[in-house]
């Protein structure tokens, strides 16, 4: 008797017809200790701002953020995700930091149906062949901010650059994007691992080699620990260091202050962009944190912005995943960074930016846009993708 | 590669091998002479971290940090010995593994819940923030020169005591033969629990100094733990010698294999297999070194029981 109960009771929901969603279901997955969780942090608020600010609500459906710490770890993000494709059965899956996170668990994702938006890496694999229907990019293909910067130095006519990024996909990744557009020649290339914070070998390296300008990309924390020790070793007045704006952003700022006046970093976006929706974004998020966004923030919020778009043009039915993707695709908001658009293989096409770290008339240290260098500039390997 | 990269390369080596002896010395006293394996010994080195942390960002000042991070992480020790691992001495490996297991985990979420997820990141005393130039054309981090200074007065210190003093004997013989110490009315609980203070102190004290180089985090311990188990190894358990070789072995190898490794493998291979090829070996050339200490010498380099 017991068992035909329980047979009923499993059976029943099978029977009662789909009801339209009232809510909508995020997986919120983010690096929120150790080296890297600055970055998550400032995402996790910048996505929780919009749905804030919305009461709650993206595209009109009350919104379930469910935020999870991955720990920069592929394991625990692992278990993060057969949480949420398995047990919540989340609608979208977002807040990523880390491309060697997001790569082995990303198929396992798109498995199971779930949409993916990045509002940060952007994978090359992703970006060509591998292009996925549910598979969203909110932020630039890993090639594009550093090759903005590429672009920057080779106008500067350097002709003997220091490389130096984390040896995983990201970093690789990042230095290729460099390469695409400076032309001149190498003092060296140097992988170290993800994740160290003594880089006392390799400013010994720089310091020998003597190149004539040095490109880091470090995220987080190892960008913060390079630059103070660059700067106690006495290299910084000598050899200009330059970035991808990901380590002259506003967390790297109040970590390192003065010791990064003057740095030429490249974004997508900046706090100074003028436009109605930054304006507001940038002020709601200090109203609200009590500290400037960082690019990292801005991602995360358009990453959101998107998603309440795309609600919104499917009138709230979310369980029809293919007309959300459908939606996401081609989904209307008015992004912080001004124009922005995806390419046919979910990938941003957008403008790209010279930052300059100054110390303002207050005294406070931050980024001022100084120039353009890339125009509605899409990614290297949208030819690959073979979606329309 | 000219000589003064080669001098700056051994001195990078030689201020990280100090900080790791400052661990191993305390790691290796406990595994020599008490037979305990404390899997926690690098949760003392992140509390006295962020003891250090808290008092330098209250107080601003370097030194009382790292006073009162040694004091307070001397005491926090003492109580752990009087309160548990006194239970653990006669128990087997295992369930001292398990135990200190655990307090890694209670360590961990307890720091957590105190300072947060976020690493503080501690800034160098103004006035070893830049560098310093001791020959003409040689420039070097003062703080790193700093660190080497100071973990050399230590290890001269430590050295002094066990081999001149005789509170050193008794740490001596108890390496040696616990037993015997005992008979002969070596009074081994407090000598165990001075043993103990004497070891988190100096994980302390690593923890104060390290913390501006690296990032004050929860799970800071674990990587650098494994790090001084290397080292103890190397050096022979219970060898306050052998802790000092092997971790200057252990900081040099590893500083010159990032150094100078990638550009070598660079003369004989392609450099995008050069390039993917260097860091792999170099982060694992430390272990090469102690898989080949325990081939030819299986009990380390200077094993203290006979």
């Amino acid at each position: 008797m017991t068992r035909l109960i329980a047979a009923a009771l499993i059976a029943l929901p099978l029977a009662l017809p789909a009801a339209a969603a009232d809510k909508v279901k995020i997986g919120f997955m983010s690096t929120l200790s150790g080296p890297g969780a600055a970055l998550g942090v400032d995402m996790r608020d910048g996505f929780n701002l919009v749905v804030k600010n919305a009461g709650g609500k993206l595209g009109g459906l009350a919104a379930e953020v469910a935020v999870v710490d991955d720990e920069q770890k592929p394991d625990t993000a692992r278990q993060a995700v057969e949480r949420f494709t398995k047990r919540d059965r989340v609608d979208v899956i977002t807040g990523v930091v880390f491309s060697n996170v997001l790569l082995p668990v990303l198929p396992s994702i798109l498995e199971s149906g779930t949409i993916f938006i990045s509002p940060n890496t952007g994978p090359e694999d992703y970006a060509g062949d591998k292009c996925h229907p549910r598979f969203f990019v909110a932020s630039w293909q890993n090639e594009d901010v550093p090759g903005a910067m590429g672009q920057k130095v080779q106008d500067l006519g350097k002709k003997n650059v220091f490389l130096i990024a984390p040896n995983y996909p990201g970093g690789r990744e990042t230095l290729n994007g460099f390469k695409r557009y400076y032309k001149g020649g190498y003092a060296d290339e140097v992988y170290t691992k993800l994740g160290q914070l003594d880089y006392a070998a390799e400013i010994a390296d720089i310091r020998a080699k003597k190149p004539d300008a040095v490109f880091f990309f470090l995220p987080g924390g190892m960008g913060i620990n390079f630059i103070k020790q660059y700067a106690s070793a006495g290299l910084a007045k000598d050899i200009p260091l330059y970035t991808p704006g990901y380590s002259a952003d506003e967390d790297t700022i109040k970590a390192v202050g003065e010791q990064l006046v003057g740095v030429l970093n490249s974004s997508q976006w900046a706090h100074d962009l003028d436009n109605p929706a930054n304006k507001k974004f940038v002020a709601d998020f200090q109203k609200e944190y009590g500290r400037l966004p960082t690019m990292y923030a801005s991602q995360s919020y358009d990453a959101a912005l998107m998603l309440d778009a795309a609600i919104k043009a499917v009138q709230g039915k979310v369980e029809d995943k293919d007309a959300l993707a459908k939606a996401l695709r081609t989904a209307k908001f008015d992004s912080v960074r001004g124009k922005f658009r995806l390419n046919n293989n979910n990938y941003p096409v957008q403008d790209y930016y010279l930052r300059e770290v100054v110390k303002d008339a207050s005294g406070r240290i931050t980024n001022r846009t100084v120039g353009k260098i890339f125009s509605d500039h899409g990614d290297a390997f949208a030819s690959k993708c073979k979606m329309g | 590669m000219t000589l003064i990269l080669f001098v700056e390369q051994c001195l990078n080596g030689v201020q990280l091998g100090l900080m790791l002896f400052l661990l191993a010395a305390g790691l290796t006293l406990v595994f020599g002479i008490m037979d305990m394996i404390n899997l926690a010994h690098g949760s003392l080195y992140m509390i006295g971290a962020y003891l250090a942390a808290t008092v330098i960002e209250a107080t601003g000042s370097f030194l009382l940090g790292a006073g009162a991070a040694m004091i307070g992480t001397g005491l926090i020790g003492a109580a752990l010995e009087v309160s548990l691992f006194r239970q653990l001495y006669r128990r087997s490996h295992l369930n001292q593994v398990l135990a200190t297991f655990a307090l890694i985990l209670i360590a961990n979420e307890t720091v957590r819940m105190i300072w947060g997820a976020q690493p503080i990141l501690l800034n160098m005393p103004e006035a070893l923030a830049g560098p310093v130039e001791p020959v003409e054309g040689f420039r070097y981090p003062a703080y790193r020169l700093a660190v080497i200074a100071v973990g050399a007065a230590v290890a001269l210190l430590l050295y002094v005591m066990v081999v001149h003093t005789r509170l050193g004997m008794r740490v001596r013989a108890g390496a040696s033969d616990r037993d015997m110490a005992n008979v002969m009315g070596v009074d081994t609980r407090r000598l165990f629990t001075l043993v103990f203070a004497i070891g988190a102190g100096l994980c302390a004290l690593a923890g104060a100094m390290l913390g501006p180089i690296l990032a004050v985090q929860v799970g800071m311990g674990e990587n650098i733990l494994i790090l001084a188990f290397v080292v103890i190894v190397i050096g022979g358990i219970g060898s306050i010698r052998g802790a000092l070789v092997g971790a200057l072995l252990v900081g040099l190898i590893d500083t010159a294999g990032r150094a100078f490794l990638p550009g070598l493998l660079r003369h004989v291979f392609p450099p995008t297999i050069a390039s993917e090829a260097g860091p792999a070996l170099a982060s694992i050339l430390i272990y090469v070194l102690m898989a080949s200490v325990l081939y030819f010498r299986p009990r380390g380099l200077f094993p203290a029981r006979g």
